[in-house]
């Protein structure tokens, strides 16, 4: 893509993200969203960035493998055990590198 | 509340973040020159797009080929939980001028969100209480500047076989796992990431889309389950 493509793809993306984010400040006093869509709306990042992170953990070339072929989905099992114990962003990152690091130096 | 004393409370309450904010910064620089993307229009999707896990898979997916319009479609799937802050800071704002609004929502970010909430919250009458919302965002914005740029010019110096890449699916963990404190979030994950494998080799990623209407209806079947 020319620079200018990509200029103007990211303005769009842009807009995009500033209508939601624009959306219910705007519309505060003039419309209440219903029930059912505040209470779905948590399930969004949790469906959304689980099935973009999955693949990426346990395909390797488009197959399934759990085997040391495939040090990110050891290291992403280390990552998830450090998120739900100490639930910090900086840690479970640094902990997903160093494990995949590891395994990459040991096999 | 000083306007003054406000903005500085909200760029406080943001500071400990920019620890995780500014090499997550510096990696997206890194893997935007890596897809391919030229210096220049790397560093102004930080102030166009300003949507740090949003921009990770944007460049991704520019570096794959993808058509644009699933990569827009991709982006606002990424930021819809947006819309849950604006409905949550919406009331705290109500009265002020449209400018403000303006300028509030495009600043309206994960961090922004988390560092001024809890001020919000304690003083939802003080007339300053928008300015704690701009300190907080006006200083992750300023931060995540600074540090994409650090990444574009260092960018070109490191190594490819960091796999630095790998920054994007470690920070949706870090992101997700502490939001599944319930059975029916577990199973909106659950089912969002086995249908995410299994329809892999649709084109374009577009099997994405699928699994996260896939393990949305799960999740919310589950809770209406429990509801009833």
């Amino acid at each position: 893509m020319s620079q200018t493509a990509l200029l103007l793809l990211w303005i769009a993306c842009g807009v995009l993200t500033f209508a939601i984010r624009y959306s219910f400040i705007a519309l505060e006093g003039h419309y209440r969203p219903p029930d059912w869509f505040i209470r779905w709306l948590p399930f969004v990042p949790i469906a959304a960035l689980t099935a973009i992170t999955v693949p990426e953990l346990l395909l390797v070339a488009g197959q399934v493998e759990l085997g040391f072929a495939n040090p990110r989905f050891w290291a992403g099992l280390v990552a998830i055990a450090v998120a739900a114990i100490w639930k910090n962003t900086l840690l479970t990152i640094g902990s997903g590198f160093a494990a995949l690091w590891l395994l990459n130096w040991i096999l | 509340m000083t306007a003054t004393a406000a903005f500085l409370l909200g760029v406080r309450a943001l500071l400990p973040m920019m620890l995780g904010v500014a090499p997550f910064g510096v990696i997206y620089g890194v893997v935007a020159l890596q897809s391919g993307i030229p210096p220049l229009a790397a560093f102004l999707m930080s102030s166009l797009v300003f949507a740090g896990s949003a921009q990770f898979l944007l460049a991704q997916l520019v570096g794959a080929g993808a058509p644009a319009l699933l990569m827009v479609g991709a982006v606002g799937l990424i930021n819809l939980r947006h819309a849950l802050y604006s409905a949550s800071v919406a009331p705290v704002l109500h009265a002020l001028p449209r400018r403000w609004k303006l300028l509030l929502s495009y600043l309206l970010t994960d961090e922004a969100y988390a560092a001024a909430i809890p001020h919000l919250l304690a003083e939802p009458r003080s007339p300053q209480a928008h300015w704690i919302l701009f300190g907080s965002g006006f200083a992750l914005w300023f931060g995540w500047q600074l540090s994409t740029l650090a990444g574009v010019l260092v960018g070109a110096q490191l190594p490819a076989d960091l796999g630095l890449d790998f920054a994007l699916p470690l920070t949706f963990i870090a992101i997700v796992v502490p939001l599944i404190d319930s059975r029916a979030r577990l199973v909106a994950a659950l089912v969002a990431g086995a249908v995410a494998v299994l329809l892999v080799a649709l084109p374009y990623k577009t099997g994405l889309f699928a699994a996260a209407l896939a393990g949305l209806a799960a999740g919310a079947f589950m809770q209406g389950k429990k509801a009833a």
